[in-house]
């Protein structure tokens, strides 16, 4: 019995598949190395990447370093961003998305430009976190301005329950914090100065027990 | 007591600069370790008997002598992923004293006759990493990294790498591939590191409050650093406690101290009113201790003997007004997360413990699913390429061995009132 191929459905790219229209273009080979002359790569950008590639033996080293440039500028790993880096990489797209996929701290998909990180390992949790990250969701997590999430021990735990908000750790932080926290960020604001780690003074009793 | 060596003057402002660093006497180990033989400086670090304070405990000079002599391409990196649950030593001193790191791991690399070094740094510690970069740029401009360092003839380089938020990379394979922009799955071992490490170069892998130990010992000689601490445990250790005591916070001890002095006397113990009821002593993939083991000493062959280890030296202290199943479910929760995927009995085991946990936890459990559960733990020690499969396993089967009356309590009520929920779920 012979198929008359035509009379097989196909979708866009070839795909036998309904839904996979987008995902899939069967023919586009995917392990090709974007072309400098016609891949457009922002000089910062291509700038930033080459400086993390001439720190090491071998260029490819420098593919985590890359895709958080491309996430600084896009917000995201975009897909024209991960092309961009993979052009400057000289490495192909699936590769980057391969790496990039296996960590935290990276997003493969658009997420809110304010990254708060909620501690909810042993140690945090002791001292209250979930309600911690109860409260940043209730109260950002409809926002798309506000990532938030559930995070593993940021090595903070003298601060516990702490989050780190854009980088910067905060703690030990109050579920009625988090109002003001949001407030701040939304205003272009520090969050909550008095809380950082980073500003706290170094001979802090509390923080060391009685050393000095 | 809390300041000894490696917290000496760590609360002085500008510390993180090279002028109040070289005033207070830094780099001057540097320039004596370059007037001897790089032979001659791994005796002396063998000599010391520093036991690597990452977790494994190894010691570090006989380590360091792993690595093939002759002119080829070596490395030195140092592991500052720190990402153990409860440890946050290193952060403090990559924070307040990025020299004594630099210059620990330039001296590291004088004696193994590497010219390429990095920090491997986790992501999250962005205030961290800009500390050492800044670090490391006076470094240069003073002449103490470069391609030739005080007229040595040794040149070296030192870059800080950033990760992106992986347990995994702690895992010194893992960390290598992930250094190398890969996705950060361990390695099959052997070839180990000391022989084919990053890029495939013999490359010493060592932790930061490891290299930051190494000026010291350089300046007071082996011999009076073997005397601190007691046998086998040679030195200081700076501890993280955490959880839920009065005083969180590092400290630094002398290797052998009683473990009640540090959790009642430096920390100030549990919250008023409560008692101690678990502590795990070497961050979240140490077997757990209860209160009666706090007489210990703390060092590496006594919490050895005591079916536990020293770890990375996070205390984590729980009291009595936690149940031992929350901690089991946290603590499966992190390495199911966190598991690589790489080895079935990690990717299948870890996932499969916090699924039963969560049963326990919603009342559909039986006391049966204690022994099954056991069981797993047994089939992942061992059987991975790396240690995170372990590191869940051992806590929770200590947990379960040590609590298993409060489990089956806990599985009893948890479902009588599920029941009791079905039956009124049912009647309306």
């Amino acid at each position: 019995m012979t198929i008359d191929p035509s009379s097989v459905a196909r979708y866009a790219g070839g795909s036998r598949i309904p839904g996979w229209d987008d995902s899939a273009d069967l023919e586009k080979d995917p392990a090709v190395v974007p072309d400098p002359a016609t891949t457009p790569v922002p000089d910062d950008l291509r700038a930033e990447i080459e400086a993390e590639m001439a720190k090491y033996p071998e260029p490819e080293a420098a593919t985590i370093a890359a895709l958080k440039a491309v996430q600084r500028r896009y917000g995201w790993c975009s897909p024209e961003g991960v092309v961009q880096a993979a052009c400057v990489l000289q490495l192909t797209p699936g590769d980057l998305v391969g790496v990039g996929s296996f960590y935290d701290m990276l997003n493969m998909r658009p997420a809110g430009r304010n990254a708060i990180y909620v501690c909810t390992n042993i140690s945090c949790s002791l001292c209250g976190a979930h309600d911690l990250f109860a409260a940043f969701q209730e109260h950002a997590g409809d926002d798309h301005d506000f990532q938030v999430k559930s995070f593993e021990c940021l090595g903070a735990c003298d601060i516990a329950p702490m989050a780190s908000v854009n980088g910067q750790y905060v703690g030990p932080l109050d579920p009625a914090d988090v109002p003001t926290l949001l407030q701040q960020l939304r205003d272009g604001q520090e969050p909550l100065p008095e809380k950082q780690l980073a500003r706290r003074p170094s001979a802090d009793p509390n923080a060391r027990g009685s050393a000095s | 007591m809390t300041d000894i060596l490696l917290f000496r003057g760590i609360d002085e402002p500008g510390l993180a600069t090279i002028d109040v660093y070289e005033r207070r006497g830094g780099y001057k180990a540097l320039r004596s370790a370059l007037g001897q033989t790089p032979e001659a400086l791994i005796d002396t670090l063998k000599g010391a008997g520093l036991r690597g304070r990452g977790g494994a405990g190894f010691n570090m000079g006989v380590k360091a002598s792993f690595l093939p002599k002759g002119n080829i391409q070596k490395y030195v990196v140092c592991n500052a992923d720190e990402s153990e649950p409860g440890t946050f030593k290193d952060r403090e001193l990559m924070q307040k004293n990025p020299h004594q790191l630099v210059e620990g791991l330039i001296i590291a690399a004088y004696a193994v006759g590497a010219s390429k070094s990095f920090i491997y740094i986790r992501g999250e510690y962005g205030l961290q990493a800009d500390m050492l970069d800044a670090a490391i740029g006076e470094a240069e401009a003073a002449g103490y990294l470069g391609d030739d360092i005080l007229g040595s003839g040794f040149g070296l380089s030192l870059y800080v790498s950033r990760g992106a938020g992986a347990y995994i990379c702690g895992e010194e394979t893992g960390l290598l591939d992930s250094l190398e922009g890969k996705r950060g799955n361990p390695r099959l071992k052997p070839p180990f590191p000391a022989n084919a490490g990053l890029f495939q170069g013999p490359t010493l892998i060592n932790n930061v409050e490891t290299l930051s130990t190494i000026p010291h010992i350089i300046e007071m000689g082996a011999e009076a650093y073997a005397r601190i601490g007691v046998e086998n445990s040679a030195g200081t250790k700076l501890v993280s406690i955490s959880g839920n005591v009065q005083r969180p916070g590092n400290y630094e001890i002398e290797l052998g101290m009683s473990s009640r002095d540090i959790v009642f006397g430096l920390a100030g113990g549990p919250p008023e009113g409560r008692s101690v009821k678990l502590w795990f002593p070497g961050g979240s993939s140490s077997p757990v201790l209860t209160a009666d083991d706090l007489d210990l000493s703390y060092d590496f062959d006594t919490l050895a003997k005591a079916g536990s280890m020293l770890g990375s030296g996070a205390i984590i202290v729980v009291d009595d007004s936690n149940s031992v199943v929350d901690i089991a479910l946290w603590t499966a929760k992190f390495y199911a997360h966190e598991s690589c995927g790489k080895c079935t009995p990690c990717r299948e085991g870890t996932t499969w413990t916090h699924t039963m946990l969560g049963r326990i936890k919603d009342g559909s459990a039986t006391p049966m699913d204690l022994d099954i559960m056991a069981s797993v733990q047994e089939h992942i020690i061992g059987n991975c390429l790396c240690v995170l499969g372990d590191a869940m396993a051992m806590p929770i089967a200590s947990m379960i061995q040590k609590f298993r009356s409060e489990f089956e309590e806990y599985i009893e009520t948890a479902r009588a009132r599920s029941e009791q929920a079905l039956v009124a779920g049912a009647a309306r």
